[in-house]
Order: C-alpha cells, then structure tokens, then sequence
C-alpha cells in the first residue's frame, strides 16, 4: 500500500543521468516532445562533441534525452558521470542559439499513385485533396530524431486537421520517399519497407547514401536538429 | 614460388557452396551512424570473433563469417589459415574431424563441412580466415544488416555460389594455436540454463516494486521469436508502475531489456535498431551479451542485478582474458633431422566438442592440419 503509494508519487527532478548498462549513461531533460527541451538535448551533445573526450564513442540524441555511448576501459563510470556532469551544467549556460535551423526542401508529388490514401485522409479530415495537400506543405516540420531505420526522421508539428489513424492492415512494401500521416506524426520513408502509415505522396529525393562519406558528406540528407519543408510538385522530374 | 608479384596479385577467395540456416559476414558492428538510424549490428558471440581472429593473427574484430545453426559448406581457393570458434557442429575439413578454437591450415581446394550444433552447444559458428573477409566497407563496417540491406554481400545473407575475398594473411598467421583464455562452447559448461547479469535501468522505475521482484526472481525461457535483433523471453509477466509500458522513443543498447504491453521481457541484441519506445527495466551486461547470442530458443534464463562498477571490472577481465591471454600451441613438436634439415613435427589428439568424435592434428614446422589416424596397436 504505502508502496504503491509513494510510486505514485514518484517526483523526478530533471535533467537526471542514468547508467545504461556498462557501456552507456543516458541524460534524461523530461519525459515528454518538446521543441526547448529537444534543443537542449543537441546543444549538451555538441558540448560533449567539442571536448574530444576519448572514452567517447558515440552519440545518440532523441526527443528529450542524450544516449552516451562510452568505453568504460578509458573512463569508468565515476570519471564518465563526473565529466557528463559538468557538460550538463555547461550545456545550461550556452545561449539559446538564434541560427535558424537548416531547413531540408522535399519536393513532393502528392496523391494518385505516389500517394495512394490522400484521398482517406482528405476523407477523415472532412477537407479536400487540395485543402490536406496545402496544410502538410504548410508547415515547416522539426526533426526531433531520426531512428527506425537508416535515415528515417521523427517529424513534429503536424496540423491535427490532418491526422489519420494508421491503416488497418500495414502494406508489405511502401515505395523509398513514401510520405505518410500516422495519428499526429508525419514523416518520410527513406528505404523500401513494410509499413501502416497512410501514404499522401512521395519524394524522388534519396534520403540515405552509404556511399555520401566518401565525399565527407552526411549519408542522412535530413539530419537531427534540422527541419524539412514539402514541397508539391506535379511531377518528379 | 618466391615470385612475389605473382603472389600477390592473386586474389584469395573462399566459395561458399551451401549457407544453411544463415551465414552473414560480421565484424565488431558499424558505430557511429545511430543518430542517423543506422543499426550496429555486428557479431552476436563478439568473444567468438575476438578469439578466432586472434587464432588466424587477424585484429580482433576483423570481419568473419557467423554461422547460425551451422549446415554450410565453402571451399578454400588457396591455401589459408582458418579457425572456427563459437558453437560446435562436428566440422570436417575434407571428411577429417575438426576442433573448435584451434587454427589450421586448408589446401588448395580443401572442403570445410559444417553439422548441426547439439543442443546446449551454441547457435552460431564464427569462421575467421587469415587476412579477414574482405567484403566492401560501408559506413566503416562489413557487418550485414540485413533488414536495411547494408554490409556483407549486397546487404543479404550468404548464398550458394558467392565468393568471400580474404585479405593477405597477416605475417603472424600460424596454424597449430590454440585458445583457452574463458571458458568457451568448446570447452565450458552448456547452455541449458543460464545466469544472465544485469544493472538495472534506465527505466527501472517505470516498474513496481513487486514487477522488478518478479524480474529478477522468475525463470524465464527464450523463445523461438527471436534472432539477431532481440531475444524474445516467455515467463511471469513483469507490472509497470503505471499500467502503460510506452514512453517516448529513446536509444537503447545492446543488451536493453525493454518490456513491451504483453509484460514479457525482450533483451535487445546485435540488429537492434538504435531507438525504441518501451521501456527499459535492465541492461545486460556487456561480458553476457555472448551468452545470450547463443542462446537457442528453450534455453532458461534467470536475471541477477549487479552494480555498474562490478560490471566494469567484468568487463576489464573478460577482456584481458579474451584480448591479451597467450595462445597455447595444439600440437607439441620436436625436432627431426631429415636429409640434413632441421624440421619440427608433432601430432595430438582432441576431441570436438565435448561429445563429439576423437581429432587428431598434424603440425610440420609451423603448418597443423587435421588428419585421420587409426590407432596403432604394436604386434608382441
């Protein structure tokens, strides 16, 4: 009872730091989507980047929290959170950055047989083809994180006018560049795969190149932190 | 013979002639890419890889083939140093009984046949070749992923037909080494039932009190919906704090141990993807991750919470022990005088395996092939 009780109380102060197994601290700044805390999350991970720390071995910033991936065999973990700790409270005192975030232009072909459920979801919003097509080109869309697979972003910002539930039945394979509408979310397949969002329209822009390192380029067109504009096109080429 | 422009422009290669189950190449995993949604992957037994490049005097997670549930076959197109480690699958080289954790050298056209890993053997082969499997490097890793179609051969498992360049073999590579730096599916105990360590976290307070008991007191069984992406776990079902499993989607690790609605725990493995949005009451700790990727499905597993210090001395131990240990020598030699020449030779006996056939190995100045020998009975 008094168990229970006092779980459900649970207060957590933020931001908190976690140990993820041996190899892994987690820097938690809440636990909900918000844009200030997402940038809070990228600029304590460009802290962690300009210091060079050699246990350091990788980064993985998500909606409202900072994975870092570390070699306990140079620091352990005492040396590791003493360090994220003072990155932490440098990260707090940067300014907010005024540079408006890179924005990514997608050009898009919306409906027919790039977009096979615009139709659904013009539909369920009570709007017509046209109407869902200007309000999902409207909006600039934040990149919270990318994830899922190779590429794919955590798109924010979706008009609710347009939000559609997922299809019943996923599709076995939805095209590379498939744009689609899953509840509140919108985003972009960058590969082939199966998948159950409704399809609006679709980009012939490659989204991910193995291949882009070679040039010293990002392999990811959209990165983390950025943002991606729709832009209809009637055509692809 | 002594031609080295003739050698080197030769290139080495291996044919695979049959892939079972699932043969993929991996290396120690592609880091670096997770915030762009990329998977590690990498092997599932990475002691195994260790230990076998060690044993063909490769770097350590250079790329080799991982085997699941054996059944392939390949054919060396010329002469190489190779070793098999991980599970055990009564492998022969040319119809002569293997044993694992000991490099050998392959003739010309030399067949390597793998069986079937017996249970509690193990489920994955690791196949380390002198010079490494020299498929492209795609974001600084062989290892194939193959759900997003990255590394290895065209982003797919092995198929019959295909042909795995290797590398030169680095100039320490000597058939005849042995390992026995831990206890290995060659030489420890099976894997019926195991302890698997854990730190508890990061979201272990998304579960009740009588939840994280019911974690680390239950027995739990793996089951057959699992493979390099995670370990699907039956068992007691584990209660969250709050009714809800789901959080925001955050990264989670090797070895995350997230628990979705059903309250059945999956343990993350190899071809995670980088992001998840359950979560996550543990994380196993890295010196068990080994255990767990040969885990065949039946195999019963109980969960003990240690701290994150002792996880790291573990972890330092383990890879001293695995890194750094001497190798032994398979074969003890002694020196013969043949037409006035100097020349080591010695044969032994092993075993494959811990109830596999008797093996006998060979070793002429340096160079240990597997032979067949019948014992010899002297006459009175």
């Amino acid at each position: 009872m008094t168990e229970q009780a006092s779980a459900a109380d649970l207060k957590v102060e933020y931001p908190r730091m976690l140990a993820v197994g041996d190899s892994a601290l987690l820097i938690e700044f809440g636990s909900e989507i918000d844009p200030e805390m997402n940038s809070r999350v990228y600029a304590l991970a460009g802290q962690i980047e300009a210091s060079n720390n050699a246990a350091v071995i990788e980064l993985v910033p998500t909606y409202r929290s900072l994975l870092v991936h570390y070699n306990p065999l140079v620091s352990d973990y005492r040396e590791m959170s003493s360090f994220l700790d003072d990155a932490v409270a440098g990260a707090n005192e940067l300014p907010a950055s005024a540079a408006r975030p890179n924005v990514i232009e997608l050009p898009v072909v919306y409906g027919g047989e790039d977009g096979p459920d615009l139709e659904t979801v013009a539909e369920h919003a009570g709007l017509s083809t046209q109407e869902v097509i200007e309000i999902h080109a409207g909006t600039d869309y934040r990149v919270y994180m990318l994830g899922f697979a190779p590429g794919f972003p955590y798109l924010g910002g979706l008009d609710s006018r347009i939000a559609c539930p997922r299809l019943k039945t996923p599709r076995t394979k939805v095209p590379a560049g498939s744009v689609g509408i899953a509840e509140s979310q919108t985003g972009v397949y960058p590969n082939a795969s199966p998948g159950g969002w409704q399809l609006i329209g679709r980009t012939a822009v490659k989204l991910f190149d193995p291949g882009a390192t070679a040039a010293n380029k990002s392999p990811s067109l959209i990165t983390p932190g950025s943002e991606v504009r729709f832009v209809p096109v009637q055509t692809h080429d | 013979m002594t031609d080295r422009a003739i050698d080197s422009s030769r290139t080495s290669r291996i044919r695979v002639i049959a892939a079972g189950p699932q043969s993929l190449v991996q290396d120690g995993g592609r880091t670096g890419f997770q915030k762009l949604g990329v998977s590690v992957s990498g092997a599932a037994d990475i002691d195994a890889l260790n230990i076998g490049n060690r044993l063909v005097g490769n770097d350590p997670y250079d790329a080799a083939v991982e085997i699941l549930l054996g059944g392939a076959e390949f054919e060396f197109e010329t002469t190489a140093t190779f070793a098999l480690t991980g599970a055990e699958t009564g492998a022969t080289l040319d119809g002569v009984p293997l044993t694992g954790d000991v490099s050998y050298s392959a003739h010309i056209a030399a067949r390597l046949v793998l069986g079937m890993p017996a249970p509690g053997q193990g489920l994955r082969t690791y196949l380390a070749v002198a010079g490494g499997i020299k498929t492209p490097r795609i974001l600084g890793s062989r290892s194939t992923h193959v759900a997003s179609e990255i590394g290895g051969v065209d982003g797919r498992a092995l198929a019959p037909g295909d042909l795995l360049e290797i590398g030169q073999a680095p100039a320490i590579a000597g058939s005849g080494k042995m390992f026995n730096g831990i206890d290995t599916l060659a030489n420890g105990p099976e894997l019926l039932a195991v302890n698997v360590r854990v730190v508890l976290g990061p979201q272990d307070d998304e579960f009740s009190a009588a939840g994280i008991r019911t974690f680390l007191d239950s027995t739990y069984v793996v089951t057959d919906q699992s493979n390099r992406q995670g370990i699907r776990l039956d068992g007691p079902v584990i209660e969250s704090r709050t009714g809800s499993y789901d959080i925001v989607s955050d990264a989670v690790v090797n070895g995350s141990v997230q628990v979705p609605g059903d309250g059945k725990p999956i343990v993350l493995l190899a071809d995670r993807q980088p992001t998840g949005g359950y979560a996550k009451i543990a994380t196993v700790i890295t010196v068990d991750l080994p255990t767990l990727g040969q885990a065949a499905p039946g195999t019963k597993i109980t969960f003990v919470a240690i701290g994150v210090d002792e996880s790291q001395q573990l972890l330092a131990e383990r890879s001293k022990r695995v890194l750094e240990s001497e190798l032994g020598q398979a074969v003890g030699t002694f020196l013969v005088q043949v037409n006035d020449q100097h020349v080591a030779v010695g044969v032994t006996e092993g075993e494959t395996g811990r109830r596999g056939p008797v093996t006998h190995i060979a070793q002429i100045n340096d160079v240990a092939y597997p032979i067949s020998a019948v014992k010899y009975t002297p006459a009175e």
